[in-house]
């Protein structure tokens, strides 16, 4: 039997709204999906502590307010001090491809999504990717 | 795999092999049963607290003010937090962690979101195994909080020491969650969001409901409490109550009654599941198809995979 993917979707940082994330939240459910959805202002150190307890497949991470380059690489040393370097992590809003290309290449995130994605590749993308580790 | 040394893990506190033990065990199967099995023993300590009711009543709210007050008291507290899946996709939003964010970065507290999963029944049966790993784990209090006041809902108040039924004033004049069996589930009903015009009338309409009940000076008397969850007013009182109501089931010999009650529905469970999976062979399809066309009842069916199951028994020498 296929197993469910489990996939956490947070928004750090301290910019407003969440409407991207609960689009994006919705798209993985409709895919047949468990999303723990955790709101708005989480801290690295809460995305971590619920990603463990909830033991999910995925982080999916929706960041606006730029301070990406900082909340991001925290997220994935604590990932990497908990040994959950197992879990896929994607981000998703406005940043910029050397950014995305730093984040990805010297603090191991897997993938960027930028403000023109679909919620179709993103959900092509993690139906690749967990299927690929769990082989 | 040796599920002792998970165990240990467990009972040491390692949250990781808490998370992980949980979707073994949410994942059915003989990996889940031997889970369970190795995980019994160590279980039974814990006091299990169903909370339900309806969507956006306050339970998510409720539940984080309870385990604050819980903690305050030295307690060690599990949450098991349930929503419904969805019908078309089978994948489901999970959202009752934003209620709970007081409770980020306290290592005495842990938090898990479960699917309903269409487990059909299976739902109070999957909470109660996820209650018995957090039971395992040394949490001294498991909250449960689920939707509605459907018939799993029930199942899993059976399960739980104590089941909160919360409902809130302002939808009409009548009590929103009297629903048939409702009343009969509640070991304590919460009026939440008491800030809000009508709570009192409320309570009022649900102590008249609940003098219907019990006449036996001995029984637990259902206490109606007003709480506002989302300023914390009230909770501290919830918490003595709920605290009370495990007492009182000590003290009066309940808790052994209900203990024997929940082993009985287990064994039930257990040996249907069982009984199931080893007597689901090749002739099951041949004898729905029968049964579907009226050529054969389904008691006769049913004996005759028993009896299948039985001779192959004897052929192998043993059951497994
Ligand atoms: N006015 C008022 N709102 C509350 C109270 N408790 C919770 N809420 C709000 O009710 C909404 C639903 O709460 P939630 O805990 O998610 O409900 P659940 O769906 O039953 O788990 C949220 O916006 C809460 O802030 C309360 O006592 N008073
Ligand atoms: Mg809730």
């Amino acid at each position: 039997m296929e197993r469910t993917i489990r996939v956490l979707v947070a928004k750090p940082g301290l910019d407003g709204h969440d409407r991207g994330a609960k689009i994006i939240a919705r798209a993985l459910r409709d895919a047949g999906m468990e999303v723990i959805y955790t709101g708005l202002q989480q801290t690295p150190q809460m995305i971590v502590e619920a990603a463990l307890q909830e033991d999910v497949d995925v982080i999916g991470l929706s960041i606006l307010s730029g301070a990406h380059m900082t909340l991001l690489p925290k997220v994935m040393q604590l990932l990497r001090e908990a040994q959950m370097d197992d879990v896929l992590v994607v981000a998703g809003g406005i940043i910029s491809d050397e950014d995305a290309q730093v984040l990805c290449e010297q603090h191991g995130m897997h993938a960027i999504f930028g403000p023109g994605a679909s919620t179709h590749e993103i959900v092509r993308y993690i139906k690749d990717q967990v299927g690929v580790a769990r082989e | 795999m040796d599920y002792g040394d998970l165990i240990a893990r467990l009972r040491s506190g390692e949250r990781r092999a808490l998370a992980r033990a949980l979707s073994l065990v949410e994942r059915g199967g003989p990996a889940a049963r031997a889970l369970l099995a190795a995980a019994y023993p160590h279980s039974g300590k814990a006091h299990l607290v169903g909370v339900t009711g309806p969507p956006g009543s306050g339970k998510s709210t409720l539940v984080s003010q309870l385990a604050l007050e819980w903690r305050q008291r030295g307690a060690q507290v599990g949450v098991i937090a349930v929503d419904p899946s969805s019908p078309f996709s089978g994948g489901a939003v999970l959202g009752d962690r934003i209620r709970m964010q007081q409770l980020a970065g306290d290592t005495g507290v842990f938090i898990r979101s479960m699917a309903s999963r269409g487990r059909l029944g299976g739902l109070a049966r999957a909470t109660a195994d996820a209650a018995i790993l957090m039971d395992v784990a040394r949490f001294d209090h498991v909250l449960i909080e689920t939707v509605g006041a459907g018939q799993s809902e029930v199942d899993i108040a059976r399960t739980a020491h104590t089941t909160l039924v919360v409902d809130i004033p302002g939808m009409g004049d009548d009590v929103q969650s009297i629903k048939a069996g409702i009343l009969e589930i509640a070991d304590i009903f919460v009026v939440n969001k008491a800030d809000r015009e009508g709570a009192e009338r409320v309570a009022q309409q649900l102590r008249t409901m609940l003098q219907f009940g019990s006449r036996d000076a001995n029984a637990w008397q259902v206490p109606v409490l007003l709480t506002v969850a989302s300023e914390g007013r009230g909770c501290a009182a919830l918490v003595a109550a709920a605290n009370e109501h495990y007492a009182h089931l000590q003290q009066s010999g309940l808790a052994e009654a209900c203990a024997h009650a929940a082993a009985e529905r287990e064994l039930s469970a257990a040996l249907q599941e069982l009984a199931l999976e080893q007597t689901r062979g090749p002739a099951w399809d041949t004898l729905v198809r029968q049964i579907a066309q009226r050529t054969r009842d389904p008691y006769a069916a049913a004996l005759e995979l028993l009896n299948q199951w039985k001779q192959h028994q004897s052929c192998n020498g043993k059951p497994n």
